[in-house]
Parts: C-alpha cells; structure tokens; sequence
C-alpha cells in the first residue's frame, strides 16, 4: 500500500478512529501474548514467599536468585539440557542429511519412475500407520531405549522433503546443464551449485526441523527409560506438569527462599532462554518459510 | 551406456534419455537397467530417504494387521492368531471409545469455530498498523509463542490455572470466595484448551494471511480510495475479499485434519476428572495401548482413526480441486 505513516492527517475522523481502535487492539494482544512470559520471569526472581501470598503479578517482589541457583545444581537438569541439544543439532543435521539429496533426486525429471517415487513420499502425508505400530515397529527393531532411534526414527517429514523438492524444482535448470557442460557429477552438481542456491530453502527446512527437535517430547517419553537419556521437554513433564518431585525436592524446599512455584518457574526461564537467543536470527526465516510451504502443500 | 560420450546425440539432449530411434531396440527389463545405470547418481541420492519411508513408516503399516489379530508381545505380529473384527466390535461396542469419537469432533469443531478466524483478524489488523516499528515489534513477539515448548505452554496454564494460580488470584480479589480447581473440571478444559492454543498458534498462523495480504494489488486501495472509501471499509471490501482463496484452502486443509487433535497438549493437560470432556481418539488409543498394553484394540481404534482422517483429506482435496481449480497437492 502506498500510504506512508506521515499521511494521518489524510484520514477522515473516523479512519483515525478506526486506527487507533487497531493499535490498541494489537496493543492488548501484544500485552496478553507477553504476559504468561513476564509472570514467570518475575515469580523466578521472586521469594517463594512472596508467590505464595500473590503479591507476585507484574513485577517481581523480595528478588532472589536461589530457585535458580536449586535448579542449577540438579545435575540431571543439566543432563537434560545437553540431550535436548545433541537431539536438536544431530537431529536436524540427519533430517538433512536424508532430506537434501533425497528431495533433489526427487525434482530431477531425469529419475525413472519419478511420479511413482513422488507418490510413494506423498502417501505418508495422507496416511501413517499410528501411534501402536510405530511403537511396535521400533520395538521390533530392537532400538527402543536408544538416542539412535529418537535421531533415526523421525528423521523424514514428508512435508520438509516436499518442500525442499518444490525449491530445487524452482531452480531453473540452466545451472544444471551448465555444470554438466563443464564435467560436473550428480553430486558435484547438487553440492557446488544447487546447495549454495537453496540456502534460504535449507534454513527454513533446517529451522522446521529443529523446532520439531527442540519441542518433541512425546516419542521420547514413550521410546526412552533411562534417564539419562530424557531431553529436557520429558524432565520438565515430569517436574512441571505432573508435579513430580522426589520427597526430598519438597522438603528441602520448605525452609528456603525459594519455593515449588518459584523453581518451576526459574525451570522454565532457563529452558525459554535458548529460544529467545536464537528467535532474532531466525525470524526472517520462518517468515519466508511458512509461505514456501503453506499453500502448495 | 553415458549420455555424455553418446556422440549421436545432439547436445540439446544431454539431459534427456535419448530417444528410441537412436538406439537398438531394447527389452523393457534392458531399458529399466539401462535407465538405472545411467542415473545410478540419482538413486543413490534417493536410497536413504527412501529406506527410511520403508522402515519407518512403510513397515509400521504392516503392523496394521495386529487390529485384526489376537496380538501378544511373544508371538509377534506374525504369530499371532486371527481374530477378524473381534476388536472392532470391543471397539464399536465402549461407550468410552465414543465419547473419544464425539470429543474429538467437538474439540475440533469449537477450534473450527474459535481458533480459525483468530489467525485471519490478526493479519487484517497488523496490516492496519502504520507505524512501522510497533508493526514489527507486535509480529515478533506474536510469532514468539510457537516456538516454545508445548510442555512449557502446558507448566504456565497449570501453573496459572491452579487453585494457587494467578487466575485465582485475580478472581479472588475481584470478589470469589473460593479458588475454581480449573483443571479437575470437565467445563473448563475445553475452553483452556482451545484459548492456550491461540495464545501458542494465533500469532505464527497469521504469517501465511499477512503473505497473501501483501499479494493484494495496491492499485486497489488506490482506487478505493479516490472513491472515498473508509479503511475499515477497505479492509472489509477489499482485503478480505482477496485473501479469501487463501483463507478457503487453510479451511479445507482443517476439514482434511479435523480429527487431528493435538494429542500431545491432551495429555499434558487431562486428568482423569476431565476424561468426560477431554479424552480424545488419539489420547484414548494412548492409554490403551502403551499404558494398558492392550495393542491389538488400540490399532483397531488407530485403523478407524485413519481411514476416517484419509477419506476426511481425500475428499478436502477434491473439494479444493473443484473450488479453486488448483487441488493442494
């Protein structure tokens, strides 16, 4: 639209209204989508005292970094944490490693057979054979309790390598024939020149990826036993949602200036934290991404 | 046989197999080696990815047959007996099954209802905003909630929905007498459900709108606007209108995935005293089969669960191919 922001003064009186209704709406949203986040950050810095008798609502009150200083000393949070990331990272670099190759192979109209190897991918989109199976297929396979089946099991979403075949589709293949002019292979071609060209596709496919990787817990609740394999996600289940904690977390919590609350919520503050860290960088991203992907799929 | 050192084919066909008249004629099964071994680069690329399709999620639909099996761990999906539809008739005759059916449908009708539209007004209004800063500053923070934990989202509604919480809090200085124990009732969990999820999701699923937003032609507006046209009716008679293919392919692919319910968040948030309203087809197969080991009923709950949602899809497809004349796919 070519209507700058120094223009208001060529609205109406009832566009100015019908702007400012706008900006305090969106204002209201804002505040509401942020608050869960500023609660908690402030009942994490608060006295557990002080949480306990709700004088905790904004800002925080009695501050004190003990519920931090509790939670950090929990060597297994700490073995969660690092699970989370070896998940994350190795995860994603496998996806990849399957996605890339498989996705350009799929796009080339050279493959044999290429609508039939198309459809055969597609197909786990409309239909998936459901929790049971899944689990009785990792079972049989002799991997449960692994982190290789947790990196190997849900390594390929449909979805991502449809995405990725959908860029290198859009590659015009120009550079293709060019490269195989000058003596180039099938993977020199893919590495040299159509990688370098889809870096966009790959670090949204790469973000998709990893969000996935960074927030699953279920498979990994239902695969893993042993806890020092858990991500994080399944040990703040474990803590968070089903108030879980070993006898000697509560007493120990009582006679302290922290509380359940108030290391519950420095728990969730430290796992938030590497989201927020990263979030700037991938913003621009995930924007692009979603549209490459919502509506041809 | 390398389509490079060819020296009859023209260049032009470098990348195209080379047509029959060039070539002796050859059996299909000569052809079908041939055209392997000349692309023997490109299947070798495809292999991984489609190994994995077969372990992974090829295999498990073996696994499939267990719902019509007496299925127990020692015996293994092929030793194990045939029952025929043994399970489904255990499956179709559990009152507890049917109300995961009717809870599944209703969950995803009120989110049809509440949480569809919510993404589609958010984009009509961060398009209304005119200062560029506070635009780009309620965007990031709108997308921000997506990319945190369902289990962290699920710690904050317990957290502020416990009796302790700071809903409670509120309610309690504004005059309640007693704290509402939110999660243990049945009422309540739908709306805490669906309204976390717009929190989590509303912000993100604007993007794809704002997208189709930005595709409106501006000489639109312009127009309207020499006509003297309001914003608010701009936005309603123009913007609306022409993100409306958008919103209609978003609502179909709804409809395909309208018993997707994120089990996930389910679980986290339900309780037994909330089964009522809360146990859903997914969460039902859950607890009956990694929970009770009862595997062979919850595939048979799994197979209606997806034939249901394939023929949902399905039919979503045709529906878009007729409406939009692209199908989604």
């Amino acid at each position: 639209m070519s209507i700058s922001t120094g223009s208001f003064d060529l609205y109406s009186r009832g566009d100015k209204f019908f702007g400012w209704a706008v900006t305090i709406l969106l204002g209201l949203f804002v505040a509401s989508t942020l608050y869960p986040f500023v609660y908690v950050l402030s009942a994490s810095m608060s006295s557990g005292a002080a949480v306990a008798r709700g004088d905790v609502v904004l800002t925080p009150k009695e501050i004190t970094f003990d519920a931090f200083r509790y939670v950090m000393a929990d060597r297994q949070f700490w073995v969660a944490y690092g699970n989370t990331f070896y998940y994350t990272i190795v995860g994603t670099l496998t996806s990849l490693a399957f996605i890339i190759p498989g996705a350009y192979a799929l796009s080339r109209p050279q493959l044999p057979f290429r609508s039939g190897f198309n459809l055969f991918v597609a197909f786990t989109l409309w239909f998936n054979a459901g929790m049971i199976p899944v689990f009785l297929n990792i079972r049989d396979l002799g991997i449960l309790d692994t982190r290789f089946a947790i990196i190997i099991a849900f390594a390929v979403n449909a979805f991502n390598a449809i995405l990725m075949r959908n860029f290198f589709e859009s590659v015009p293949r120009s550079f293709e024939e060019a490269a195989r002019m000058d003596g180039a292979n099938d993977f020199q071609i893919l590495w040299r020149v159509y990688m370098p060209l889809s870096k966009p596709a790959i670090i949204t496919v790469a973000l998709f990826c990893a969000v996935f990787r960074w927030n699953g817990y279920f498979w990994a609740m239902v695969i893993l036993r042993d806890q020092d394999k858990l991500p994080l996600q399944v040990y703040l289940k474990e803590i968070i949602v089903e108030l879980n904690m070993s006898d000697e977390f509560a007493t120990d919590l009582l006679s302290s200036s922290y509380s359940f609350e108030t290391a519950i919520a420095a728990i969730i503050v430290l796992s938030i934290i590497p989201v927020i860290i990263v979030y700037p960088y991938i913003q621009k991203y995930f924007q692009k991404g979603v549209m490459l992907g919502g509506v041809k799929e | 046989m390398s389509v490079m050192t060819d020296p009859g084919v023209s260049h032009t066909s470098i990348l195209t197999p080379p047509s029959e008249f060039d070539l002796p004629p050859l059996t299909l099964g000569q052809r079908f080696i041939a055209s392997i071994l000349r692309n023997w680069q490109i299947y070798l690329m495809l292999a991984p990815m489609v190994i994995y399709f077969l372990i992974f999620a090829y295999r498990p639909m073996l696994g499939l047959t267990i719902a019509f099996k007496d299925f127990s761990l020692f015996k293994g999906i092929w030793g194990s007996p045939w029952v025929g539809l043994e399970h489904f008739r255990t499956l179709f005759e559990d009152p507890y099954f049917w109300r995961a059916v009717k809870n599944t449908v209703i969950i995803s009708g009120l989110s049809l209802i509440f949480a569809f539209p919510a993404p589609i007004i958010l984009a009509l209004m961060f398009n209304e905003l005119r200062h560029q800063g506070f635009k780009r500053m309620a965007q990031t923070i709108a997308y921000l909630p997506h990319f945190i934990s369902i289990v962290i989202v699920a710690g904050i509604v317990v957290n502020f929905f416990a009796p302790s919480g700071i809903v409670n809090l509120i309610l309690m200085k504004l005059g309640a007498e007693d704290p509402t124990y939110f999660l243990t009732k049945p009422e309540w969990f739908r709306p805490i459900f669906i309204g976390s999820n717009i929190w989590k999701e509303a912000g993100f699923e604007s993007i794809i709108y704002l997208a189709a937003i930005a595709g409106v032609s501006p000489s639109l507006y312009e127009s309207a606007k020499v006509d003297g046209a309001t914003r608010f009716q701009m936005m309603y008679l123009i913007t609306l209108p022409c993100i409306l293919p958008t919103i209609l392919i978003m609502l179909i692919i709804r409809i395909g995935n309208l018993l997707e319910v994120s089990f996930e968040y389910v679980i986290l948030l339900y309780q037994p005293a909330t089964y009522e309203t809360a146990d859903v087809i997914t969460t039902w197969i859950y607890r009956q089969g990694l929970q009770n080991n009862n595997y062979d009923v919850a595939t048979a709950a799994g197979v209606f669960n997806a034939v249901v949602a394939f023929t949902l899809v399905i039919t979503a497809n045709r529906l878009s191919r007729r409406l939009s004349k692209t199908s989604l796919w």
